[in-house]
């Protein structure tokens, strides 16, 4: 069900915890799984819970109530642009704004050829960078006014052409 | 006192080397794992040890300022199972970004102050919490443990002492909770973050059940630099019962964003200059001065504050992580607190109900307001509301959602009341568009 590299993954992941603790790597194996398959179905949660020995109802109750697990599929370039106080302060509901106008979406909403998904970021923890938006996760893209927006959304389009 | 004039930065030190000056060789260059190694050298005791760091008169960096060394004296150390060390990196409070800069620049420190604490505690594996949405960070975390596992300062018997202990990085998935150090230990047990009922407390009762001592990571990072100047001095540093050195991310209206690394006691008004000062020169309205949960101050009274526990607190709001969230005159605060309220209604992990049903409340009324639909009684409701809220749940976020309310009502209530009158903004739209909120003046 998962790729022996991710799994490979996750078993380094559960020998950071004691031995009869294996739950604490379903966090972890959660996000490698989601990196692999691209969003977490219900039969990736429960083979992710049966490898680690868990509930599935357990994984799953993680898996909900994380805001960056993604439970239903999302576009390939997955843009969480932050909106809160000190970003909306310095234009981060602009750099939203302009997203969405670009995109032609709203947030939680996929462009109709599956490259970008937009989402509404909670504090992202680099407030003096605002605006500032996370792609797929894993990158913080910072001071995102509109020129370097512009080019983020080239670069992906560059990523998706196979450039 | 003449120390502050010939102040160098001690945390900071080793920032100066961007992307390139965090390896293990950079940070020994400027003296780093010395404090380490002569606690081992010297055997030094535990009780020695603590005592240094008691006479510092370190405050917990995370926000609730709680004497560190008086935490450590709370382990059980003589308990003969597993204890454990966290640190907690799950740095989401909005305007908190000091711990993201420290582990991008100085991992080490950080890594450091942990297995010291673990010396200190007679805890053999510590565990660094961090914030889901930092990757990157975490990535460099997990390189620098490498580093730190290859030279022998991690892991069985380090450097000949006899003394073991190891570290892992855990990383977070987005759940601003897991900030609160009981829902930290749960998720890192691998369940949802939702918060324990204390007592008991983590030092009695933590990590799989075991004693367990949780810091934030800018107080670990400390450890070393105390060690390396001395308690008492780094107490001079500061002032009386406000120890040392502090990290305030600055954000909003200033001129420079950052992180500023100042004594505690420094005036607010330096640390605006530091930062740039107001943004296109406009006049600062109001400052939150220790991260959103923290009542907000308005200018005139944070202008005449120093940074420090005890002056923010007189002053009736919070240090709290030191996130200094900086407001300028064209802003609106109905639209401002609009936006915070709905931060703790999406982030309350839906335990208590008076938290749960709570914050959905406050975000609802807040919302009907800004957007023209406010009642006459819906200040009187707000104000009850939270009321109900406070003092009523299993951890503070509950609170934390009730602060910015209360005190944004409480300093611009006539904003509040013209909105319902008026049913729009006192400040006007005009002056809201001109100011820094938008790409074309803050793009300048």
């Amino acid at each position: 069900m998962l790729s022996s590299d991710s799994l490979k993954k996750i078993d380094r992941e559960v020998a950071k915890y004691p031995s009869d603790q294996k739950q604490s790597a379903v966090m972890a194996a959660l996000a490698i799984a989601q990196d692999e398959k691209g969003w977490l179905a219900k039969e990736t949660i429960e083979f992710v819970a049966n490898y680690l020995e868990m509930a599935p109802m357990a994984a799953y109750e993680v898996a909900s109530f994380y805001n960056m697990y993604d439970l239903a599929p999302v576009g390939r370039f997955k843009l969480t642009v932050c909106t809160n106080l000190p970003c909306a302060l310095s234009g981060g509901v602009h750099a939203a704004d302009y997203l969405k106008e670009k995109l032609g979406i709203d947030f939680n909403e996929t462009t109709s050829d599956g490259k970008f998904t937009l989402k509404e970021g909670e504090c992202l923890g680099a407030c003096g960078d605002s605006p500032v938006m996370l792609l797929n996760n894993k990158r913080m893209c910072s001071f995102m006014l509109p020129d370097e927006i512009d080019k983020l959304l080239a670069e992906c389009e560059r990523t998706a052409a196979g450039h | 006192m003449a120390l502050i004039s010939t102040l160098k930065p001690l945390l900071t030190t080793g920032w100066s080397g961007g992307d390139s000056g965090w390896g293990i060789k950079q940070y020994e260059a400027r003296g780093g794992y010395v404090q380490l190694r002569r606690i081992l050298n010297e055997k030094m005791s535990q009780d020695d040890l603590i005592n240094e760091i008691k006479k510092s008169v370190l405050r917990g960096r995370g926000g609730a300022g709680f004497p560190t060394g008086l935490k450590w004296s709370f382990m059980p150390r003589a308990f003969p199972g597993d204890k454990y060390v966290v640190c907690n990196s799950d740095e989401g409070e909005p305007g908190t970004f000091k711990d993201r800069d420290l582990m991008r620049y100085d991992p080490h420190s950080v890594i450091e102050g942990m297995i010291i604490a673990g010396y200190a505690m007679g805890a053999r594996r510590g565990y660094n919490y961090i914030h889901g949405e930092i990757f990157e960070i975490y990535q460099r975390f997990e390189e620098a443990l490498e580093e730190a596992r290859a030279a022998g300062l991690l892991g069985e018997n380090i450097l000949g002492s006899g003394f073991s202990f190891d570290l892992f990085a855990h990383h977070g998935y987005g759940a601003y909770i897991c900030g609160e150090e009981t829902g930290l230990l749960e998720s890192i047990e691998g369940k949802k973050g939702q918060p324990r009922f204390k007592p008991p407390f983590p030092a009695s009762f933590g990590l799989y059940g075991k004693p367990t001592t949780i810091n934030n990571t800018e107080t670990f990072a400390s450890i070393p630099f105390i060690l390396g100047v001395g308690g008492e001095n780094y107490l001079n540093l500061g002032k009386p019962n406000n120890g040392g050195t502090k990290l305030f991310s600055v954000s909003g209206h200033v001129n420079r964003p950052g992180n500023y690394e100042v004594p505690m006691g420094t005036p607010f008004q330096t640390l605006l200059e530091m930062a740039g000062g107001v943004r296109g020169g406009r006049a600062l309205k109001a400052v939150i001065p220790g991260g959103s949960s923290a009542p907000v101050l308005p200018a005139n009274v944070i202008m005449d504050c120093t940074m420090d526990y005890d002056s923010i607190s007189k002053a009736g709001s919070m240090l709290g992580s030191g996130a200094v969230i900086v407001m300028d005159e064209t802003v609106c605060m109905v639209k401002a607190l609009e936006r915070l309220a709905y931060f703790y209604f999406e982030e309350s992990c839906g335990q208590c109900t008076p938290c749960r049903e709570g914050t959905g409340w406050l975000y609802r009324v807040v919302h009907r307001i800004e957007h023209g639909d406010g009642r006459p009684e819906d200040l009187d409701q707000l104000n009850r509301v939270t009321e109900n809220i406070m003092g009523r749940t299993i951890c503070a976020l509950g609170d934390a959602a009730a602060f910015p309310v209360r005190s944004f009502i409480k300093h611009f209530q006539s904003e509040f009341e013209y909105h319902i009158e008026h049913k729009k903004c006192l400040v006007d739209p005009a002056v809201q568009r001109a100011g820094s909120g938008f790409f074309k003046v803050g793009a300048a």
